[in-house]
């Protein structure tokens, strides 16, 4: 069997997107009442749900609380349905306590902590469907949910995963592109400064393309963030136009 | 789930209102709070369902998976339960922590369809000791304002409605061996007769009368809740008592009766919606979480 063509000749991916296309991209913020912020996301077939408690009082052992910022705390778990083949548990197994971490360090860099000293944020992540760049999904659905619950951010925190085929940077992989095994890249990006608050690089890309592959992923995380923003501002005016002028 | 603390002032005034038959949020005793029912919402799965009831949201998702049948039932597949109380719903189930409830929600599942006829399990074997179908039902709990086991159960319902396995025909060659063949059509595939599927009703004991599909808040006034598992014909599958408090045998057999007028008007509600949505086919406007 020959291999899956990722880059056809006429320069079209397996799902019909051009080398730096991104796929249709769908959030809603305030999905859910008794949390302080949530948001849902789609990215292609993939969906995320995020959910932000906090900031409030040191849950479990006090000595845990931090005396200058806030402590974030970040769970991912995965619907047991979500991937092609079932999963057996939800979250716990060492890829999820590692994107927890993921998760953990990239909002660190980005909300305001030293704004509450002594508490503690909550961001929990649920992947419903999975279909490859699910670690982008969740940032950019806990992004909308920190603002939902009106967390002091940075910037927002947008990502997106770039992948290399044939000398050409693919931007935002599917499931099939990210399971073909290339050299691929995770970016969390603050857009407006353009710094980076997580990159991770996975199977061996030479020097000389990094930067094709970075320029890929940066470009696919500001176009993210247009759609973020919008999604934002949409979301304000419309509960602005419930409380009345 | 999300803790409620009442005063005393504001138990009284549930009471009160529950004795006039005039509940908080303006139903009567018998009355459900407004449910939405969408399926098809994930489409990795063989059959998905989310339901939101008020302030609880559910989402399931059915996968079939190819297994060997039990041993004391060769020519019969299985479902397998699993629910996840997913953070999402409160701090409190980070980690291991929702893993408790999810088990007795699982265990009762189990129990509710462990009467015989409630889903033809016979349909799911493919060939006998060897293969059949087995139903992953997992639940996933999202948000909860009261009222758990009603929402899933009809969430579980639909999904189950919703569900599609792939049809297959066992090939046996001159020496015996048996080849399994999946059909080239994703169209041609089993559907689950769903329609003595059981769905739960609690009833909440709140002062000297009972409701159904109580809010966190009269969850908090109840001490005792009768857990009844109803088909659409009325016949009982299963029941329960949960909760701190006792029940006397009377208001029970009040209850058994309350229940099952209630859970054959929810069946026929939950058939309607269900129907209209499959009539609607492919040209349906999918809103899942978006809208």
């Amino acid at each position: 069997m020959a291999a899956l063509e990722l880059l056809s000749a006429e320069g079209f991916r397996p799902d019909g997107r051009r080398p730096a296309e991104l796929r249709k991209l769908r959030a809603r913020m305030g999905v859910f009442a008794q949390p302080d912020g949530s948001a849902y996301i789609e990215q292609g077939n993939t969906k995320a749900l995020a959910v932000v408690y906090g900031p409030h009082e040191m849950r479990g052992p006090r000595s845990k609380a931090l005396p200058d910022r806030a402590l974030v705390n970040c769970q991912y778990s995965m619907a047991t349905f979500s991937t092609g083949e079932r999963k057996r548990r939800p979250h716990g197994d060492r890829k999820s306590s590692e994107m927890s971490l993921h998760l953990k360090q990239t909002f660190e860099a980005a909300i305001l902590t030293e704004l509450f000293p002594r508490s503690q944020i909550d961001i929990y992540v649920q992947i419903l469907q999975a279909d490859g760049g699910n670690y982008c999904a969740c940032v950019n659905a806990a992004t909308l949910a920190v603002i939902d619950a009106g967390i002091p951010l940075r910037d927002y925190v947008c990502a997106s995963s770039a992948g290399l085929v044939e000398d050409a940077a693919l931007a935002d992989l599917s499931y099939l592109e990210e399971a073909a095994g290339g050299p691929q890249a995770a970016l969390a990006l603050l857009p407006t400064s353009g710094q980076m608050a997580l990159l991770q690089l996975d199977s061996r890309l030479h020097e000389d393309r990094l930067g094709a592959v970075l320029e890929a992923a940066g470009g696919a995380c500001r176009a993210v963030h247009a759609v973020l923003d919008r999604v934002v501002r949409e979301h304000v005016r419309e509960l602005t136009a419930l409380l009345g002028d | 789930m999300a803790a409620v603390c009442l005063s005393e002032a504001e138990k009284l005034y549930i009471v009160h209102g529950v004795q006039e038959d005039l509940r908080v949020d303006g139903r009567g005793c018998e009355d459900y709070r407004c449910a939405e029912v969408e399926t098809d919402v994930v489409s990795n799965t063989s059959g998905s369902a989310r339901v939101k009831l008020g302030h609880t949201d559910i989402l399931v998702g059915v996968k079939a998976e190819m297994g060997t049948p039990k041993l004391e039932k060769p020519d019969e597949g299985y479902l397998e339960f699993f629910v996840d109380c997913s953070a999402n719903a409160t701090p409190e189930f980070e980690g291991r922590g929702g893993e408790e409830l999810g088990t007795e929600i699982a265990n009762t599942l189990y129990r509710v369809f462990s009467s015989e006829g409630s889903v033809d399990l016979k349909s799911l074997c493919i060939n006998p000791r060897e293969h059949c179908w087995v139903l992953y039902v997992d639940v996933l709990l999202l948000e909860c304002g009261g009222n758990l086991f009603d929402a899933i159960s009809i969430a579980v319902k639909a999904a189950l409605f919703n569900t599609r396995i792939p049809k297959v025909r066992v090939l046996e060659d001159e020496e015996g061996s048996k080849e399994i063949e999946l059909s080239d059509d994703p169209y041609d595939c089993i559907r689950l007769n769903v329609d003595d599927v059981p769905c739960i009703v609690t009833l909440s004991k709140i002062g000297y009368r009972h409701v159904v599909d109580a809010t966190l808040q009269e969850e908090a006034c109840s001490l005792a809740s009768l857990l009844i598992a109803v088909t659409s014909k009325g016949a009982l599958t299963c029941m329960k008592k949960i909760g701190k408090g006792s029940l006397d045998p009377e208001s029970i057999f009040e209850m058994m009766e309350t229940g099952k007028r209630v859970g054959k008007a929810l069946h026929i509600a939950l058939q309607k919606i269900l129907d209209e949505e499959e009539s609607l086919g492919t040209t349906r406007q999918k809103v899942g979480f978006l809208g």
